[in-house]
């Protein structure tokens, strides 16, 4: 063993969405930690996914088909930072479908999160202000030379920069007036010319090109050159590394409670926000020195609540349903009940992706949870589990053995198949009671109840 | 079996997207109705009038019934000032009672929590659909929801009744343990004990029902049949709710909209049936709500989203009859030309019913003063 099989664990769920255990044995016996982390970092040492086999699955206008596909990228992906990265960055910026109601650019701007989500946070906001998607849901494109419309330029500092007391009124009309003509070019229409996103367009006649004083620097700024200036703020850095932190490492409280709530772990952000000024906000760098630190590395036992979309994603990876591309993976997102569109258990445990409720984006830590959505978190890995034909189930039973052995042995053999999956010692103890009860039953049954019980656990809740 | 529940209760149904209010009470005798619609427009045959301006579309033939027997109130031109065209924000603001920032505690939630302070049952609020509303969401308010009432609960699939009970005592026994282990893992453990006796008390609720009303086979009926049961179980519920999706009708409206009328208002009115049935009609109220009115003029298939919506109430103690006033439909009036303004705060509807129905305080719920209704018979 070259690494530590738990703890590499613990990284795939934090990086990815969790490995099986067939990629555990494979992992740890031929690569060192340090390896994986820097493997999970320079994603392109890896294939992408053959999308174009992909889409012929998967066509169509529906937002639910490109949520689909999404899924599909998290869950067979070869490079889960870079999608976990993608996931990360639709939490921070969130942009929903319920405004333009066009799927298309919001697949687009996920595309782009994969591209730029490694990089220097630079290129990250240069993107996301050229994204149409963002443009049209923060309204910049209402954004004119001689009537400015301050949203994109205030949520710019409030959400995806520094946060709330860093800047003032005048900084956000100021950035506003930098992005004025930054707009997008109409897609082309839905019918006949089929599924188009936008592309952004710049208006030079539309653009305020007078002196402008942002955070205390004078000049004839830009969008480009406003970012330049947020990027190297240590507000900024700050700000990105609590977020990491929270995503990454540990639930934090939400997000317009940071102003006022110290950090949970104020030398972890501190030794992240260092680590991003030293490499001028490169994300990537960033995201190193939290997975090798040693508060990653004891934060396995660190309460952080996964979100639907993680809950889901690993599971579809255990059962290995989707391992190939075929119909109906648009079905987390809605399924179909008497003709009529129905939420899917994405909706039904609170994470509509592609639509979140609003700018803020979603809720979550222990905010992903009440009855509802738990019992549909539970109902939902039953009934998943619960077909022995899908091959990573049927896989899973094989392995899992008998219920005739010893209790402890059993268990231990399911928590391991599940992905390594780290439970507290009394989950562990009433498993072992649950396996002893299920002697005298049929043992194929007994396993497989087992099995089902392992994924319905609180601690399964838990990344 | 009539376990008569003596407390009233109130259930709320969400028509989800928008309803034409127009094409529901139809202002059959105005010009500018039929100068604004010129596809979307019901014709002569089509309305069934209830005064020399109004008309109920005929699709909702069950509504014209309990209008005449005066168990049905029209609340008409229901919003709030610079109505959100946004159906999700639109929804919120609903839920939330808060037009201005995003809110987060439901007003039915905080609700629950003054009928039910100490939290001592899982069911006193329940939803009946998929995911909590935000209506009913208030951390640290155990309410229930259920999208399938035989399927409620954990570990339902497992046929045979011993594995059952194994896998429910495993259940149990897993997040039992997790009181005490930390604040989250601990409120998961709670969430899912409130799962369980929730689903404990349901459990005998199918078995107890028994009724000749014979619910159509749509999903607003199934949902209203459920409130049904479990009401008629007397477990104490003060609070349902529901929803019946698919009013965003931009396109293909004249298909859709009259089959989503109709299923609604023979739902309603199978339900107040089956509660008569079981002499338990008298404490039960029914508010009908949906987040927007739909735009003046049509699309040439359907019409965008608007605002001056309409709301219901229904019930054996409702005095039934038209409240607030008809949205004019003078162009000069519409909101930025093309929206009809309203003409009652919604929160005075919600203040209506929480303190004239569940003797609750409205004002810390709804946040303000709020004209209210008189509709019930108290």
């Amino acid at each position: 063993m070259k690494s530590d099989r738990a703890l590499v664990a613990h990284l795939m769920r934090r990086a990815g969405f969790g490995a099986t255990p067939a990629e555990l044995d494979s992992l740890s016996s031929e690569k060192t930690y340090d390896e994986i982390v820097d493997d999970l970092v320079n994603p392109d040492r890896f294939e992408p996914i053959d999308m174009s086999h992909v889409e012929r699955y998967y066509g169509g206008e529906p937002v639910a088909v490109h949520v689909g596909k999404w899924l599909y990228r998290m869950a067979n992906t070869s490079r889960p930072l870079e999608e976990k990265m993608s996931l990360f960055l639709h939490h921070i910026f969130p942009v929903a479908w319920g405004k333009s109601e066009h799927g298309p650019s919001l697949y687009s701007e996920i595309e782009m999160f994969r591209k730029v989500g490694l990089g220097s946070f630079r290129d990250i906001l240069r993107a996301l202000s050229r994204d149409p998607a963002m443009i049209f849901w923060l309204d910049n494109n209402e954004n004119h030379k001689d009537e400015i419309n301050e949203n994109y330029g205030r949520e710019l500092l409030e959400l995806f920069s520094m946060g709330v007391g860093n800047y003032t009124e005048d900084d956000i009309k100021n950035a506003s007036r930098a992005f004025t003509g930054w707009t997008f070019r109409q897609p082309l229409s839905l019918y006949p010319y089929g599924h188009h996103a936008a592309d952004f367009e710049f208006l030079p006649n539309d653009h305020d090109y007078g002196e402008k004083e942002f955070l205390g620097e004078k000049g004839n700024f830009d969008g480009d050159e406003i970012i330049d200036i947020i990027v190297k703020q240590p507000a900024t850095a700050r700000f990105i590394s609590r977020h990491l932190y929270n995503f990454f490492v540990e639930d934090e409280v939400q997000v317009p409670s940071w102003e006022t709530v110290p950090p949970k772990n104020p030398e972890a952000v501190e030794e992240l926000t260092t680590a991003y000024m030293e490499s001028q906000g490169n994300i990537g760098v960033v995201l190193k020195t939290l997975f090798s630190s040693q508060f990653f590395r004891k934060a396995a036992n660190k309460p952080k609540v996964k979100s639907p979309a993680e809950l889901i994603v690993g599971v579809i990876r255990q059962t290995g349903e989707f391992s190939q591309p075929k119909p109906g993976i648009h079905e987390f997102a809605v399924t179909t009940l008497n003709g009529s569109p129905f939420e899917g258990p994405l909706a039904i445990m609170g994470q509509r992706l592609m639509n979140p409720p609003t700018v803020e984006g979603w809720h979550t830590g222990f905010e992903w949870i009440d009855s509802g959505t738990l019992s549909e978190r539970v109902g939902f890995v039953e009934q998943q589990f619960a077909d022995p034909s899908k091959p990573g189930v049927s896989a899973m039973l094989k392995k899992a053995g008998s219920l005739d052995g010893d209790p402890d042995q059993l268990v231990d053999r399911c928590l391991d198949l599940l992905g390594g999956i780290n439970v507290r010692d009394e989950t562990r103890a009433s498993l072992v009671k649950y396996a002893s009860n299920l002697k005298n039953e049929k043992s194929e049954v007994g396993v497989h109840n087992l099995i089902q019980m392992t994924a319905a656990t609180v601690d399964y809740q838990f990344a | 079996m009539t376990t008569k529940n003596s407390e009233k209760t109130l259930v709320v149904v969400q028509l989800t997207g928008g309803n034409d209010f127009m094409n529901t009470i139809v202002p059959y005798t105005n010009s500018h109705y039929y100068d604004a619609r010129k596809k979307i427009v019901l014709g002569q045959d089509d309305f069934l009038p209830i005064n020399d301006t109004l008309a109920i579309n005929k699709n909702a033939a069950p509504f014209k019934r309990m209008f005449d027997e005066g168990n049905m109130a029209i609340i008409q031109g229901i919003g709030y000032p610079n109505s959100n065209r946004s159906h999700f924000r639109g929804m919120d603001i609903w839920h939330t009672c808060e037009p201005d920032k995003v809110g987060s505690e439901g007003w039915l939630g905080l609700a629950v929590r003054e009928i039910d302070t100490r939290g001592e049952n899982v069911l006193t609020g329940v939803n009946i659909g998929q995911g909590l509303p935000r209506a009913m969401a208030v951390a640290g308010v155990p309410v229930t929801s259920i999208s399938d009432l035989e399927g409620y609960g954990v570990m339902k699939r497992l046929e045979q009744e011993q594995l059952r009970d194994k896998a429910l005592q495993a259940f149990k026994d897993i997040y039992g343990q997790a009181i005490g282990s930390g604040v989250v893992a601990e409120y998961i453990g709670k969430t899912g004990l409130d799962v369980l006796r929730g689903a404990d008390m349901l459990s005998e609720v199918a078995e107890n029902y028994n009724s000749t009303v014979e619910y159509a086979d749509n999903s607003i009926a199934k949902s209203l049949r459920d409130v049904a049961r479990i009401h008629l179980s007397g477990l104490g519920t003060r609070i349902f709710y529901t929803n019946h999706g698919g009013y965003d009708t931009h396109a293909n409206e004249m298909p859709a909209h009259p089959k989503l009328i109709s299923d609604l208002s023979g739902a309603i009115s199978d339900f107040i049936d089956d509660l008569e049935e079981h002499e338990a009609a008298d404490d039960v109220a029914i508010l009908v709500f949906t987040e927007f009115g739909r735009r003046m003029r049509d699309n040439g298939s359907g019409t965008d989203h608007g605002s001056g919506g309409g709301a219901f109430l229904f019930g054996k103690n409702v005095k039934g009859g038209l409240y607030s006033d008809y949205p004019s439909l003078d162009p000069a009036n519409w909101e930025h030309s093309e929206d009809l303004q309203h003409t009652i705060d919604f929160r005075g509807i919600y203040g209506t019913v929480l303190q004239q129905w569940l003797e609750i305080e409205a004002k810390p719920i709804v946040k303000g003063d709020f004209e209210q209704i008189s509709p019930f018979y108290l």
